[in-house]
């Protein structure tokens, strides 16, 4: 005891709780932080092409309404997830097709046509988007997304590119 | 700074105080035996926290509980060591619990003034064992389902009340989706939070009193 160099009983007693304590405590600590953001590290983004209607059949100055559901294992389930948008025809000429997302640029809630107002309406915060996307009323801070590439099956049906999110 | 910090919160709460009662009391001399209560408390503790993680990904219910165990076993990254530590770690508390016990009363611990701390660990000692028997049942697969069908039975076979006891614990008369889900809650509710206060009181006790010393020749 008297000799500095060494340590006491009592001191030791306090190191090595504190190094084996810290080793349990790391051991299964950095593990549980991973078990719990596992989820959040998985690999997502499957490209999909799908198909949502025929050309002849969208009406200039009319959206044109589709949707589709994508079927993602989550866990030990299978979970479907509903999207889709309107397809805007603005002349005869197919390319200039604008394809909306209708996931509210606010906080994703669902956007819905309609006829009366003339302007897609959130039912969450009552934002308001003009036919061609724009931002007309409430919080959203940008139009809506667009489904930027389409393409034209040999039979005439128009499919978008998706990628999950 | 940090000085004052700690002697102002000392002075409120009496952190000295609290150091010296509990890691620094004085003790008779003693052995190694008498680390077993300290062993079963981290035990509850690893137990508990274990546990919690599980109920992330666990699912109570007849139709998930096999898959989602199975994905916490294959699926979840290290779900096996956290569902590792706590299957093994239930096997273990129920041991050092039982030994811890049994020192106790082999060193005649439950003596005056000493008596209600062996009843309170009486207590804890059968909810450590409610907490095998609830959570036995959670993976659902063969074996959990027979051995909780027996378990119940046995239960079931107290006179006169048998049948209540049985349709009590099983939620009916056989074992279903209600049996599941009441067990799940006994298992991470009520149990847990009985066990939680008895430890508590067996704790203040055994700070109250100190730690008996070993039986002597004159004893």
């Amino acid at each position: 005891m008297s000799d500095s160099h060494e340590l006491s009983r009592r001191d030791f007693i306090k190191v090595t709780t504190g190094i084996v304590g810290g080793l349990i405590g790391a051991i299964v600590g950095l593990p549980s932080i991973y078990y719990l953001i596992d989820p959040a590290l998985r690999a997502g983004g499957k490209e999909a092409w799908i198909p949502i209607g025929k050309f002849e059949d969208m009406q200039p100055g009319k959206p044109y309404a589709f949707s589709f559901t994508r079927v993602q294992v989550n866990g030990w389930e299978r979970t479907a997830s509903s999207f889709g948008g309107y397809a805007i025809r603005k002349s005869d000429n197919p390319a200039e097709l604008l394809i909306l997302n209708s996931r509210c640029t606010h906080l994703a809630c669902t956007v819905n046509w309609s006829e009366d107002a003339q302007a897609y309406i959130c039912p969450c915060h009552d934002a308001k988007f003009s036919m061609e996307g724009e931002v007309m009323d409430g919080p959203p801070p940008r139009p809506l997304d667009t489904y930027a590439e389409h393409r034209f099956t040999e039979d005439g049906i128009i499919e978008i590119f998706f990628k999950e999110g | 700074m940090w000085k004052n910090l700690y002697a102002w919160l000392d002075e409120r709460i009496g952190l000295n105080d609290l150091y010296t009662n509990m890691l620094d009391r004085p003790e008779p001399k003693t052995s190694w035996w008498n680390t077993l209560g300290s062993a079963s408390m981290f035990l509850f503790i690893l137990q508990g926290l274990t546990g919690i993680f599980l109920t992330v990904y666990y699912t109570p219910s007849p139709d998930h509980a096999y898959d989602s165990i199975t994905y916490i076993m294959e699926g979840v990254a290290f779900g096996w060591l956290i569902r590792g530590i706590h299957h093994w770690g239930a096997t273990l508390m129920v041991l050092v619990v039982f030994i811890h016990m049994l020192r106790v009363f082999m060193t005649a611990s439950f003596k005056y003034p000493r008596e209600l701390t062996w009843l309170i660990g009486i207590g804890l000692f059968l909810t450590t064992l409610g907490m095998g028997f609830t959570g036995y049942l959670l993976p659902w697969n063969q074996k959990s389902f027979w051995a909780t069908t027996v378990g119940t039975q046995i239960a079931g076979t107290v006179p006169f009340l048998g049948e209540f006891i049985l349709k009590a614990l099983r939620g009916g008369p056989d074992l279903s989706a209600l049996t599941l889900q009441r067990f799940f809650s006994a298992h991470i509710w009520m149990i847990p939070a009985i066990l939680a206060a008895f430890i508590g009181i067996h704790l203040f006790l055994i700070i109250k009193h100190g730690e008996s010393h070993w039986p002597r020749k004159e004893d």
